[in-house]
């Protein structure tokens, strides 16, 4: 129908339809105006670091050792770290943070005490992460003579991770609806098999979203590294889960906190390094996530 | 084999919401239970696999025999149990998997890992749900590719891929089309043969056409159970009468 009859009158605009339909025009320029703050701040940044490190960014500065000479300093040491802590934190974070979530949200019963500990978990989310530090020094470096270790690093890291991996474990297996375990209970599965065969699956694209995210956030950590004794220095890789290490964070810290613009540029370089880390990690969630989808079909 | 049930009554915390029922259902019989929204009906049926067990406030009381042996009693194997009273819902809630694992699924847990035997098996109990025709050529596909009726009739052969010997189906057909409704209703005609079927229904015909015997609920009590023509015809209820010629419900 193209506008040659007026509309009716009844079908125009007015008093209040005028009211809602500018109040959804400027809630759409508001929106879209905050998002763009976010990219361009996002596309200045990268541009910064870009053009100050990727001309520092070869080979030898991912295999060099560090070295008091920014022209020779490389990051060897801080990325073999970095993996080195992502691989511990995960392999014990995963499975504890996990079952925990499985267990809170299909075995404990609603109780004063689970409604305790669902508050406590929520707020250790929010804690900040040197306290995190400070009592992975105490208990792991101190009290079980760990020292320094990766290992230390690891289990404080881990702590600071498992609520996020707890709750996100909650919150995807709730969203598999309750008929799917009315299914399968009516089958005569057990409570066991239910989750195994049917609640796990269906949630493990958000348990794998949630997972990566917590890594994510691991990697960025420096504060409570520091506190536990992770050194800005190191001469070698870590070779074993007690070596003393560093990490990229700590590593970048570190050269950003010196005058010098050559060690500006190292540590622009080394953030370029950090980000691509990140962006395949997230890279390997999405491919995971897709993964699972598949075979769950919907 | 019959079942049994003696002065069951049921609450929901503090809500009492079945006052004692008391019927008996013989074996390869189709029960149909009718009665007004909220009365209890799927309540009552859900006691017969004690899917009710999953609801913490849930409380059953008083004796059901299926066989003469008491599900209830504290030595009974709910998963057993569960085994041998398949149950088929409202709405058709299949897994989010293939059809074949799907049917395949109940086997599964059971441990069954012959695969020669599962296949058999999964064939079988789709044939049984007269949906062998449409779907033999697409098992690896997702069962939520499958209309409402076929995974209504989906669920059907995955209740009875475990080889149950009762039947429960929960307004299996409110969801459904009336072709669809059409099939499901010869389905259940044709299992009676083989299987103790109790069926939960809101629509008088599908009752009339389905069941031998009919059992009216009304506000948590079974006001009138008999042959399903009988009930229809003739009830001897003033409740039955006004319910069943539609003066409320
Ligand atoms: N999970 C539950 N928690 C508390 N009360 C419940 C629960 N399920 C059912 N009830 C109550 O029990 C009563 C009977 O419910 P039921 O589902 O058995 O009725 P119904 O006869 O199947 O009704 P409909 O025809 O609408 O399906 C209702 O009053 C309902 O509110
Ligand atoms: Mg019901």
């Amino acid at each position: 129908m193209t506008g040659q009859k007026q509309p009716k009158k009844t079908f125009e605009s007015k008093g209040r339809t005028v009211y809602y339909q500018w109040q959804d025009k400027i809630f759409k320029y508001f929106a879209l105006a905050a998002t763009s703050i976010g990219l361009i701040v996002l596309v200045l940044l990268m541009y910064s670091i870009l053009s100050n490190g990727l001309d520092r960014l070869d080979w030898n500065f991912i295999t060099s050792l560090p070295s008091k000479r920014a022209s020779k300093a490389g990051i060897y040491t801080a990325w073999a770290g970095t993996l080195w802590i992502m691989f511990l934190t995960t392999i014990i974070a995963f499975p504890i943070g996990v079952s925990a979530g499985i267990y809170l949200e299909e075995y404990s019963s609603r109780n004063r005490l689970a409604n305790l500990i669902e508050i406590n978990i929520a707020n250790l989310a929010g804690v900040p992460s040197i306290i995190y530090g400070l009592l992975g020094l105490e208990v792991f470096a101190r009290f079980l003579n760990l020292g320094a270790s990766v290992l230390t690093g690891s289990l404080t890291l881990a702590l600071l991770i498992l609520p996020i991996i707890i709750v996100s474990t909650r919150e995807a297996i709730k969203t598999v609806p309750y008929t799917l375990r009315e299914a399968s209970f009516a089958l005569g599965a057990s409570k066991w098999q239910t989750i195994w065969n049917q609640v796990l699956p269906a949630s493990v694209p958000g348990i794998i979203t949630g997972v990566i995210l917590a890594i994510s956030r691991a990697i960025g950590e420096t504060a409570p590294l520091i506190v536990i004794g992770a050194l800005t220095y190191v001469p070698f890789a870590p070779t074993s889960p007690m070596d003393e290490f560093t990490v990229m964070p700590i590593q970048i810290f570190n050269w950003v906190s010196r005058p010098q613009k050559a060690f500006a540029d190292n540590a622009a370089a080394a953030i370029i390094v950090l980000l691509s880390i990140t962006f395949i990690m997230n890279a390997i969630a999405v491919y995971l996530r897709h993964r699972s989808q598949k075979k769950v079909k919907w | 084999m019959k079942i049994e049930a003696n002065n069951i009554r049921v609450r929901y915390g503090s809500e009492q919401v079945l006052n004692g029922i008391t019927m008996s259902i013989k074996k390869n019989t189709v029960t149909a239970f009718i009665g007004p929204s909220g009365c209890g009906k799927s309540t009552f049926l859900r006691c017969f696999n004690r899917m009710n067990d999953l609801i913490e406030t849930c409380k059953v009381e008083g004796e059901l025999l299926i066989d003469d042996s008491d599900i209830y009693h504290p030595k009974v194997n709910i998963n057993e149990l569960r085994k041998s009273v398949g149950m088929v819902f409202q709405k058709p809630n299949p897994f989010p998997k293939s059809i074949f694992e799907n049917v395949a699924y109940g086997l599964r847990i059971n441990g069954v890992t012959n695969k020669k035997y599962i296949e058999e098996k999964v064939e079988w109990a789709i044939k049984q749900a007269a949906l062998w025709e449409e779907v033999k050529d697409k098992l690896k596909k997702s069962a939520f590719a499958l209309s409402g009726g076929q995974q209504q009739r989906l669920c059907i052969a995955r209740a009875l891929a475990v080889e149950p010997s009762i039947l429960l189906m929960d307004e299996p057909a409110s969801a459904l089309d009336p072709i669809s409704t059409t099939k499901i209703e010869e389905l259940i005609y044709n299992l009676k043969s083989s299987y103790t079927i109790i069926i939960v229904t809101h629509n008088m015909q599908q009752a009339t056409r389905t069941s031998d015997k009919t059992a009216f609920f009304y506000m948590g009590d079974l006001i009138e159970y008999d042959d399903t023509r009988t009930l229809f015809t003739n009830p001897k209820k003033q409740k039955t009468q006004n319910y069943i010629t539609g003066r409320f419900g």
